[in-house]
């Protein structure tokens, strides 16, 4: 991409006609990407409420096996007594799964964050397709729909897990949930993928084809590095779900048998195909939070991300090893066992990108002049947790370990260290960072602090005990263990982590009331308050329709804090070669 | 605020390590090991442990001493640097190694454990459906698979110091057969039948728990596992036997017609419904 087609810089971009649209084009069927991301935002953000609400109702009856709930109880299961019922359990933990992967991580990441960001990072006035973003966004609404109305037909939503393992979920009278609800669920997942692969086809023709003069591959901040890959993973894999979960309708509703043996399919079929997506989206799940803990972390040490080559290769090599490793899902499933190696070492070969990506977060600290934000405190916690999420999956990547862990407790608290530890604390980490962005106010740092520090304690509360328990081999997703002698002994344990997980819930009202409230009473931010170096800071607060007063030209890569050759400690991307900062003097 | 920041930050391998080494002493660990592999795989899980210890120590806390140190309250201005390839190149040779070891480190318990089947004829089936565990014995001509076997739920009774080879399947939707104490763990899989081998070292009663969401009674999918001596087995299998021989029905001798026709599985019954 050369400088020299492109417009000369300074010449004012904004469509001024965007303005006079009416209320329902600039809000609702919105085609400008800023709308759909915040659209996405809170959307995910309602799911996520009821995501936790489900999670907590889990944790609950762990501690607590068939008591009566207190205050929601009557009003929920007015007909068992106040009691979870284990019928109600398994359709729990299975929408639980079902609505933070599929409803909040997913989408808030790709959809909110890649919707609001890869425009203004790359330098772009919009998406490269803005109505393909906007279906992409109302695609979303049908499977919102499905999974809301699951919960009200006979038999309740789907409960055979958020693996939909044939033939519990093909066979209608296997279970409660896989009657209707099951249709609906995999209705919902099939509009879902509909949904993510709009909305990857739209961020890498975005990303390939609309970046701003001087923006090379290799000027991109990680955070685009991150959804860039997450696309092409969402891309080649999302078909893959989508086709299996349409054949696992027409197992249920017309006969077919592709996952029943008794017809002549194969139960084991559907787990290689949902794992084919299915592992990738962990990586999808994470590989844009790494990449906004990248450029948080060098923002807020003031220092060039470490290593800035090294990150990118190790993103690729995580998302390319990432396609042929599902079978480490299914090393006790009956698959032929001489396989489970050759998964086995391509899974433990992923440790290596992981281990380069951390030692360089670590490198980027090192030496740097650390700002202890609210963003910040987010984006170490990231790193600290994905240390553990990361080495506790080498326990279950050795095959013949994961013999004694496969299926309890200690996969669970491995995924929630990555999921929850991982993407979770890096989305809080970038609503930090990006809220004066969106909103062009800031939020309180006092309680996002107080946020940060609770929700830390009473995360590692609930989930490192899990490690403890998953030794001691207690299963998942049973509703109580109280049928096994060789369990009882974790029971005290059960009620520290519901009361850890009560503490972490209600912790949460705190960033929801900071979010909402710092929409209203923020203090009214600048262009650029963190003093940051990407394109999007150079953008109004919030940015207009069309994003940017000027044409933004990259002269640089994004992480030249405290170069050399400023006295300010930041460079931006945008700023000529020869000049101070224009919001330097400021500061 | 940066040495408070620091101090969280250190509290994780502080509280981390605090907590292995407390369930160890309060018995929190893996459960009572009574098989003859289960010890190798105990100790491969204790290898990983300490590898993946060391890197998590020394991490957090360069993550927290790095806190500790640069805090930005005091110091000037941060060191510009790039990155260093040399060092990443180092590391990741390190690492590289590490995880090589680890990986061929275990292949050959993995052979033992699920590839290299012992040559012996099926001790027993073990059938997993909605929710219960049935155990098919072979009978007096002692062959599985024919019309006098014998058929018992909830109690698998074996042999100790025996070499054991269950023949696994299930006849509805997927179970997962899972003897903690023997560090056994294999899917049963309609339309598979899968063997899994073992040899119990103890006697007594242990559980034999159902580790793949099966339906709604899953928590309850519950069985015992009844290592007992050889003389105390065929007690049980003769005692079975004159169970099941012996209710008061007549029997007609086996003929070809209704041995070979077995009765069609609830999963079956199922899918032939919904097929209609």
């Amino acid at each position: 991409m050369t400088v020299a087609a492109s417009p000369s810089p300074g010449a004012p971009l904004v469509d001024a006609n965007s303005h006079h649209r009416g209320f329902l084009r600039r809000y609702i069927f919105s085609t400008d990407h800023k709308v759909i991301g915040l659209q996405f935002y809170f959307s995910t953000l309602i799911w996520f409420f009821v995501g936790g609400a489900l999670a907590l109702a889990v944790r609950w009856q762990l501690a607590w096996p068939w008591s009566e709930m207190p205050i929601v109880g009557r009003m929920l299961f007015a007909a068992e007594g106040g009691q979870i019922s284990p019928e109600f359990y398994t359709m729990l933990v299975t929408m639980h799964a079902t609505i933070m992967i599929f409803f909040v991580i997913i989408p808030i990441l790709a959809g909110a964050f890649g919707n609001f960001l890869i425009p203004l990072m790359i330098g772009a006035e919009d998406m490269a397709f803005p109505t393909l973003n906007m279906f992409s966004y109302w695609f979303m609404w049908p499977a919102f729909a499905c999974m809301t109305a699951s919960f009200f037909v006979a038999g309740g939503a789907a409960s055979a897990g958020w693996t939909s393992y044939p033939p519990l979920s093909v066979l209608h009278d296997a279970a409660p949930g896989s009657g209707p609800g099951q249709t609906l669920w995999l209705l919902g997942v099939v509009f879902i993928g509909i949904a993510s692969m709009l909305g990857s086809l739209n961020y890498l023709t975005t990303i390939i084809q609309m970046r701003a003069p001087g923006m090379t591959m290799l000027r991109l901040p990680m955070t685009i590095w991150g959804l860039f890959i997450t696309a092409i993973l969402q891309a080649f894999a999302l078909p893959v779900l989508t086709a299996a979960s349409v054949m696992q309708l027409t197992d249920r509703l017309l006969g077919t048998g592709f996952y029943l043996s008794e017809a002549g399919g194969q139960p084991l079929l559907w787990q290689h195909l949902f794992w084919f997506y299915s592992h990738p989206a962990v990586y999808i799940m994470i590989l844009p939070a790494m990449g906004m803990v990248s450029d948080i972390i060098s923002c807020y040490a003031r220092k060039p991300l470490f290593g800035y080559r090294p990150m990118v290769a190790a993103i690729i090599a995580i998302a390319g090893l990432g396609f042929i490793v599902w079978g480490h899902h299914m090393f006790m499933s009956g698959m032929n066992p001489a396989m489970g190696t050759t998964f086995m070492a391509a899974t433990i070969l992923i440790a290596l990108p992981s281990a380069v990506k951390v030692f360089n977060w670590l490198g980027t600290l090192w030496g740097g002049r650390i700002e202890f934000t609210s963003a910040m405190l987010n984006a170490l916690a990231f790193v600290s947790m994905f240390i553990i999420g990361g080495l506790s999956g080498i326990f279950m990547a050795a095959t013949t370990v994961d013999i004694v862990i496969h299926d309890t407790y200690f996969i669970v608290g491995h995924l929630h260290y990555v999921l929850f530890g991982g993407s979770t604390f890096a989305v809080f980490a970038g609503t930090y960072h990006w809220f004066p962005k969106m909103f062009g106010r800031q939020m309180n740092e006092f309680w996002g602090k107080v946020h940060f520090l609770l929700t830390f304690l009473f995360f590692n509360g609930t989930f490192f005990t899990m490690h403890i328990i998953g030794m001691g081999g207690y299963p998942r997703r049973v509703a109580a263990a109280t049928a096994y002698a060789e369990f009882a002994r974790f029971e005290p344990l059960n009620v520290f982590m519901t009361i850890c997980a009560l503490g972490m819930g209600f912790t949460q009202l705190i960033f929801a009331a900071n979010l909402f409230g710092s929409l209203i009473w923020g203090r009214r931010a600048d262009r650029n308050p963190w003093r940051a170096n990407t394109l999007e800071w150079t953008a109004p607060s919030p940015p207009p329709h069309g994003n940017f007063d000027f044409q933004p030209v990259a002269y640089r890569g994004p992480y030249e804090y405290s170069s050399p050759e400023v006295t300010a400690d930041f460079y931006p991307q945008n700023q000529p070669p020869d000049a101070e900062p224009a919001t330097a003097a400021a500061h | 605020m940066g040495k408070f920041w620091s101090l969280v930050f250190l509290s994780v391998p502080v509280l981390g390590v605090a907590v292995f080494v407390a369930a160890a002493s309060w018995g929190y660990w893996f459960p009572q090991n009574v098989s003859a592999h289960g010890g190798q795989i105990d100790h491969l899980f204790m290898v990983i442990l300490w590898l993946t210890g060391a890197v998590f120590l020394a991490t957090e806390i360069v993550l927290a001493v790095s806190l500790w140190r640069f805090d930005g309250a005091k110091s000037p201005r941060a060191r510009f640097s790039r990155g260093n390839m040399r060092i990443e190149l180092g590391l990741a040779a390190v690492v590289g190694l590490l995880l090589v070891f680890i990986t061929v480190y275990q292949l050959e318990d993995w052979a033992e454990a699920k590839i290299r089947q012992p040559d012996l004829p099926p001790t027993v089936e073990v059938n997993g459906r909605q929710f219960e565990w049935v155990m098919r014995y072979p009978g007096p001509n002692g062959e599985l698979g024919d019309a006098d076997d014998l058929f018992s739920p909830g109690d698998l009774h074996v042999p100790v110091d025996e070499d054991i080879l269950v023949s696994l399947v299930s006849e509805d939707v997927l179970h997962s057969f899972y003897l903690p104490n023997l560090r056994i763990k294999q899917d049963a899989v309609p339309g598979m039948r899968i063997p899994v081998w073992f040899r119990a070292t103890e006697t007594g009663v242990f559980d034999l728990v159902c580790a793949e969401l099966c339906g709604w009674g899953h928590y309850k999918m519950a069985g015992r596992l009844i290592v007992e001596s050889r003389a105390d087995y065929e007690a049980f299998l003769t005692r079975l036997e004159a169970e099941q021989n012996e209710d008061g029905f007549e029997e007609q001798q086996p003929t070809a017609a209704n041995t070979s026709q077995r009765h069609p599985s609830v999963a079956e019954v199922v899918y032939r419904r919904a097929a209609r």
